[in-house]
């Protein structure tokens, strides 16, 4: 079986504790997590992982049985790339002389569709969101110039498809 | 001293009576019909120890020599009695103590609550006396675990600690309170937890696939049961007998299901995996459908997976659906509690003899018996084996006693042999292979089952790993039979060596102790067997015996255990010598 890009979505509770015991699992089958995000989801009280990682079908399947049956874990899904919308998000930190002496930088700017979070004396924020290849694409620009802090967030992601937590909650209060 | 209800009816009543977190723990434990817990005490525990002497009459404490000693103790007791065992320590390495015996119940599916006292909230991750982070430390091997950092939170979280251990596939569950919320008093009032909205304990079962299941058996020719420790946990012996019988079916188990159907059933063939029987592991890769009944596909099961029963249809009846395709794939999985997914696929099936193909059981079973079993049981060498010590207890008990194991040789050895009439008797770390399992884990089943022979039969070297716990033993007079069969060998490990590593004998040489000596230390009633001659009279002494007793006897020490499926081989590959 071949190695695939996979995005793990997990609705949870939030609870202390819950992501250690979800990394575990990836820890004991040795296996990298690529890219962590969480955050709120659709419901209220209820927590979304969004984890990616590549390896084969069989170990994601196999992962995903293992986060599901977390306690506090209320429903876990794998997505290939094809059955989600997902996107990234980066910050560059730059020093603000280049805006006047570098034409150029005003240029990828623009292209990049990317945003000025900030501005100030000594450096600007410039804010992107996309694809992890237009993010890089956006970094490789921009590095001959020299970039003062850069960072990038986990993936996030909605998948194609339907997920019925809401339903499976609800159907629990019955 | 007033009785919980009495103390409960007061707390509805008086919603402003008060108790402290730590005598709340104990209304907790006796509300969940506890009444015996083993443990050791310690700084971080010690306001809950303080109950424990007040409720002294309702709740037996049992004062183990080693933290990990009162892991397999609830152990064996959750596993004889079907209910839920419980171990308490104190903070850092009292609670990493209870690490091995949390693991062995996770693999297994015991269900079992682990109480760990923690330093004062204040002090959290200050690096204070005997802090260790056991949360973190246990959240691998337990199915769920929560640090308690208020006395308010105590009534809630203990009763979703029981719920949680017992319910769909059981397991370890640890909960850590912090000796503020020890001392702080508040309002107690305790609900028993119904369900938890992120946890879907037992799946229900789905009529397609039991109609699907039900024809693949229906039209099999060659049909063959493994089943394993869900049967066992779902309570379901009566309803896989009936399945066996009516469809003519024969049936194997995996070591964790031993015992669920009674040894001597014409239709229980015996045992799958590693040392398991000739006929089973070599007829998985014959049968056609292959009927997989609460067990995992461990891999001391399957032997090489790409080998393992790839001709057959293989049906799976498992209660958690991380188990469905984990390790083989299932052409149909039944999700959903043993009992009532048999109940129900019961009436789906035909009546059936399959009388050629259980044949086949038959002789290979005959194969095995000249290769193996006789010289095993009936032994012309001179030394004695550690077959014909089972047999012999066989026959003191009337196959009708608790047979908890180590891990090891004699284990094989005694799952092969021992005979059983009546569910839950066999006791034994299957999945985790805990040496010093045997002595604590015999404790906890025969106070588990005090109606019950209990006989621990144990090797020279995991005896030593917790041979403290006769402590326990003499203090309390628990009446356990121990049988240490010595080798003077780490038994298994040298047969590996002599097999697989060109009888290079690294470290498995045992320069031991008068073990007789040392029970007579602990006024333990005590003897010593190297002659066959000896051997039935003093087994049927030391099972008349209605007091401790321990029993060493010395066997040949270069035994192997055969068949033996090598590591990574197929089970067609089974070795008979």
């Amino acid at each position: 079986m071949e190695k695939q890009w996979f995005t793990i979505s997990v609705y949870s509770e939030n609870n202390v504790g819950l992501l250690n015991r979800i990394s575990g699992i990836f820890l004991k089958r040795h296996i990298n997590i690529e890219g962590l995000n969480v955050s709120k989801s659709e419901i209220d009280d209820v927590s979304k992982f969004t984890i990616v990682v590549h390896t084969t079908e069989k170990w994601v399947h196999n992962i995903v049985g293992q986060i599901e049956k977390q306690i506090e874990v209320i429903k876990a899904f794998y997505h290939t790339d094809d059955e989600t919308i997902y996107q990234e998000s980066a910050l560059f930190k730059i020093a603000s002389s280049l805006l006047f002496d570098e034409r150029q930088i005003q240029n990828i700017i623009k292209e990049s569709n990317s945003q000025i979070v900030t501005v100030s004396r000594d450096f600007f924020v410039l804010a992107k969101s996309g694809r992890r290849s237009e993010i890089n694409e956006m970094h490789d620009l921009l590095k001959p110039y020299g970039i003062m802090q850069f960072v990038r967030s986990g993936r996030i992601s909605v998948s194609k498809e339907e997920m019925k937590i809401s339903a499976m909650l609800e159907d629990f209060q019955e | 001293m007033e009785t919980v209800k009495e103390r409960q009816t007061e707390t509805k009543k008086e919603t402003t009576m008060k108790i402290s977190g730590a005598e709340a723990i104990i209304h907790c434990l006796l509300a969940e019909d506890v009444d015996l817990v083993y443990g050791y005490p310690g700084g971080a525990i010690m306001p809950v120890y303080d109950e424990f002497y007040k409720f002294q009459d309702k709740l037996t404490h049992i004062l183990t020599r080693h933290e990990q000693g009162a892991t397999h103790a609830a152990q064996g007791y959750a596993r004889v009695s079907g209910r839920v065992g419980v171990a308490i320590a104190t903070s850092g390495p009292g609670a990493t103590n209870l690490v091995t015996g949390l693991a062995d119940a996770q693999i297994d599916s015991t269900p079992m609550v682990c109480i760990t006292g923690q330093v004062p909230r204040h002090l959290l991750g200050s690096d204070a006396f005997q802090e260790t982070d056991i949360i973190g430390i246990s959240t691998p091997v337990t199915k769920w675990n929560y640090q308690i950092t208020e006395a308010s939170e105590i009534p809630e979280i203990m009763a979703k600690a029981f719920y949680i251990a017992k319910s769909g596939r059981p397991g370890p569950v640890l909960i850590d309170i912090t000796k503020n919320a020890q001392f702080e008093e508040f309002d107690f009032a305790y609900k028993k937890c119904k369900g938890v909205r992120s946890y879907n304990p037992i799946p229900k079962p789905n009529v397609g696939s039991l109609e699907a299941a039900a024809a693949l058996i229906n039209n099999a020719k060659k049909p063959f049961i493994v089943w394993g420790q869900g049967v066992i946990l779902g309570q379901a012996e009566e309803e896989l007998k009936a399945i066996i019988e009516k469809a003519g079916i024969p049936a194997a188990w995996t070591i964790m299901g031993e015992s669920a159907i009674p040894t001597s059933h014409p239709l229980n063939v015996g045992m799958v995996g590693m040392h398991g029987n000739y006929g089973p592991n070599v007829l998985t890769n014959e049968c056609d459908v292959l009927i997989a009944i609460g067990m995992r596909f461990d891999d001391r099961v399957t032997g090489k997976l790409d080998e393992y029963a790839t001709q057959a249809k293989v049906i799976h009846f498992e209660i958690d659906p991380a188990e469905i395709n984990k390790n083989v794939a299932a052409d149909v999985a039944v999700l959903g509690n043993s009992k009532e997914t048999l109940d129900l696929i019961l009436p789906m099936l035909n009546h059936n003899k399959h009388e050629a193909w259980h044949n086949k059981f038959k002789e290979k079973y005959q194969i095995e018996f000249d290769a193996v079993i006789k010289n095993d049981i009936h032994p012309t060498k001179e030394k004695l084996t550690m077959g014909e010590v089972i047999e012999e207890i066989n026959i003191a008990s009337k196959n009708r006693a608790v047979i908890v194991t180590d891990v090891g040789q004699h284990q094989m050895i005694a799952c092969r042999y021992a005979k059983f009439e009546q569910s839950k008797s066999n006791i034994t770390s299957g999945g985790l292979g805990t040496m010093g399992f045997a002595l604590p884990a015999a404790i906890g089943a025969k106070q588990g089952a005090m109606d019950r022979e209990v006989v621990a039969i144990i090797g020279d070297g995991g005896y030593q790993m917790t041979i403290q716990e006769l402590g326990v033993i003499f203090q309390h007079q628990i009446p356990v039979k121990i049988v240490v069969l010595n080798n003077d060998h780490l038994g298994m490990v040298r047969q590996w060596q002599e097999l697989f590593f060109n009888k290079r004998y690294a470290s498995t040489v045992m320069v031991n102790p008068d073990f007789v000596k040392i029970a007579e230390g602990y006024h333990i009633e005590s003897k010593r067997v190297s002659e066959r001659k000896d051997l039935k009279a003093t087994i049927q002494e030391m099972i008349a015996s209605d007091k401790p007793y321990f029993l060493e006897v010395k066997v040949e020490q270069e035994d192997n255990v055969f068949p033996m499926i090598p590591s990574g081989a197929s089970v067609s590959e089974v070795r008979l010598k």
